[in-house]
């Protein structure tokens, strides 16, 4: 194949990668568009395979990655997709820092000539440490989502000082591997960026996740497209590029949902971190607690009911019970719809996804600009495993560590039913006034259990 | 204004356009697709692929050939769990659409 029509194919490739991520504007356009996105990405990998030699060696792998994608792709719980998210985030890091490895190795295979010239050797260093750096910072975020290393910030005296040094001396390195060109500087520089991946990731806590993992979605992108400018390929700039500012983009959405700013974020905020809850005034707050039954009654009589679930309903596992509950309600004819908050999850969108896990349809679930307006036209709102996202302070309180975060408004409902474990605090380790107003009823127990008996209740 | 334009500027006016281009098409993802739309990234991130196969690619193999051949391995992973888990995904939307 020439070299035009090698550019053409990726030309089109990366416009059906466009058109992929168009799609999703819709639920309904989103399925062809993944499979524009999966035609654009087979144009792509046989196109390049007719200007590579060891065929068999590249399909074999091919094969076995492919075969290892697949079975995770299948076998993958929902609760447990940031996770795989985090997991694949760290495989592009990596791969963008061995594909420099190789392109320094033997720059002629790529087109780039006998030597390195001054702007392949920046982009070189670029591409390398960006990819290092989402390599270990993903396995880190996987850690922490998995729970395999605990969700705790980890931090210490002078980490924001050890961090700048190691930028600086990973620079310096960078700077010696564009001098020498030699192997030395170039390995250096890339242990110290791996470093800088595991130290930046580790202070954050487990309730900052989903703009982390945003974020490293985003460095991932941008490593590819670093990749790309070495290999002068406007394909692996244009994917890298969408998928870098898709990954800003959402940091974005789960910053402001938080009302945090990207670098408290980064620099470590209150995520997981026991604030010691208000003080208060002394005086033991009361509550009105009931049973799944009170429950019951209060929502089978309804016209309408709002549920806002949070993950405590996913750790619970009681998403399709819910879809139950709903359901007896619609057929009692009470209008059910459910309220997400973009941080409801344990990454962007989580929510709606093991919503439509479990059957609900979808539109019953609305985003929280959309429904705000409407909570006060509402019976009864059903607060099920969500605790900060509903809490007023966040717009009555100044003081509040959580003042001026967009919240859902239920305290504004005529009713509201809250299902917790215990009156224990949520992640902002903050007490919570809506589980002490006049007309909040608490229900106490596991979220599946109290649903399960709201049902039985209701039939 | 004499001689050729140097790679690097052509590459630098493809990723500006590009990330514009992302930008608009970004902010218009529907929110309750936004999980799908992280996956759908990953999958297309997996491009670097590319860059793995064109590394495994030269005749003589040598180490550059053997980190290609464990790129191109490691990117697969991405391209084909990343479109598979995003259909998976998508599936469970349509579902109640009946």
């Amino acid at each position: 194949m020439s070299a035009n029509t090698v550019a053409l194919a990726y030309l089109t490739a990366a416009v059906l990668f466009i058109l992929a991520l168009k799609g999703l504007s819709s639920p309904v356009s989103a399925r062809r568009g993944n499979l524009l996105g999966m035609v654009g990405m087979a144009i792509a990998m046989l196109t390049t395979l007719t200007v590579t030699h060891n065929v068999t060696y590249i399909l074999f792998a091919i094969a076995a990655g492919g075969a290892i994608g697949a079975v995770i792709a299948r076998r993958i719980q929902m609760t447990a997709m940031p996770e795989l998210v985090a997991a694949m985030h760290s495989l592009v890091g990596l791969a963008a820092v061995l594909v420099a490895m190789a392109a320094f190795n033997n720059p002629v295979a790529y087109g780039i000539g006998e030597v390195l010239h001054a702007s392949n050797r920046i982009e070189l260093f670029i591409g390398t440490f960006v990819g290092a750096i989402t390599f270990t910072g993903s396995i880190i975020a996987f850690g922490k989502l998995s729970g395999k290393l605990g969700s705790k910030p980890l931090r210490f005296a002078g980490q924001h000082w050890l961090n700048l040094l190691l930028a600086i001396l990973m620079i310096a390195f960078g700077i010696a591997f564009f001098i020498m060109q030699s192997w030395t500087p170039f390995l250096i520089m890339t242990a110290l960026a791996m470093l800088i991946g595991v130290l930046l990731i580790m202070p954050i806590g487990g309730a900052d996740m989903p703009v982390v993992i945003s974020m490293l979605n985003s460095y991932s992108g941008w490593a590819a497209a670093g990749i790309g400018f070495t290999l002068n390929n406007n394909m692996l700039i244009i994917a890298g590029s969408l998928v870098g500012s898709s990954g800003a983009i959402l940091s974005y959405i789960m910053c402001k949902a938080m009302n945090r700013s990207f670098f408290n974020v980064i620099l470590g905020g209150f995520g997981g971190e026991a604030a010691a809850a208000d003080e208060g005034d002394g005086t033991q707050k009361t509550y009105r607690s009931g049973s799944a039954d009170d429950a019951a009654f209060l929502m089978g009589n309804a016209d309408s009911v709002i549920i806002v679930p949070g993950y405590g309903l996913a750790v619970a596992r009681a998403q399709h019970a819910i879809n139950e509950m709903s359901k007896v309600l619609t057929e009692k004819g009470v209008k059910v719809r459910y309220a997400i908050h973009p941080v409801a999850g344990r990454m962007p969108g989580h929510m709606n996804v093991l919503l439509a896990e479990a059957e609900v349809p979808y539109e019953q679930v609305v985003e929280m600009d959309e429904i705000n307006n409407e909570f006060s036209d509402t019976d009864v709102v059903l607060v099920i495993g969500a605790n900060d996202v509903v809490n007023p302070a966040a717009k009555n309180d100044k003081s509040s560590p959580i003042y001026g975060m967009p919240i859902l408004e239920a305290h504004k409902a005529r009713t509201v039913l809250v299902v917790k474990r215990s009156m224990a605090t949520g992640y902002a380790g903050l007490d919570n006034d809506l589980f002490y107003m006049d007309k909040t009823m608490m229900v106490f127990g596991d979220a599946k259990k109290v649903i399960e008996d709201v049902i039985k209740s209701l039939a | 204004m004499t001689g050729a334009i140097d790679p690097f500027v052509l590459n630098l006016t493809v990723f500006v356009l590009a990330i514009f281009i992302g930008y608009h098409v970004v902010w218009n993802v529907t929110p309750a697709l936004h999980t799908p739309l992280m996956a759908v990234t990953n999958a297309i991130s997996g491009i670097i692929i590319v860059g793995a196969m064109l590394a495994a690619g030269p005749v003589k193999l040598d180490i550059g050939t053997a980190l290609g051949l464990i790129a191109v391995t490691l990117a697969a992973v991405n391209v084909f769990g990343g479109f598979l888990v995003t259909q998976r995904m998508l599936d469970m939307f349509k579902k109640k659409n009946k």
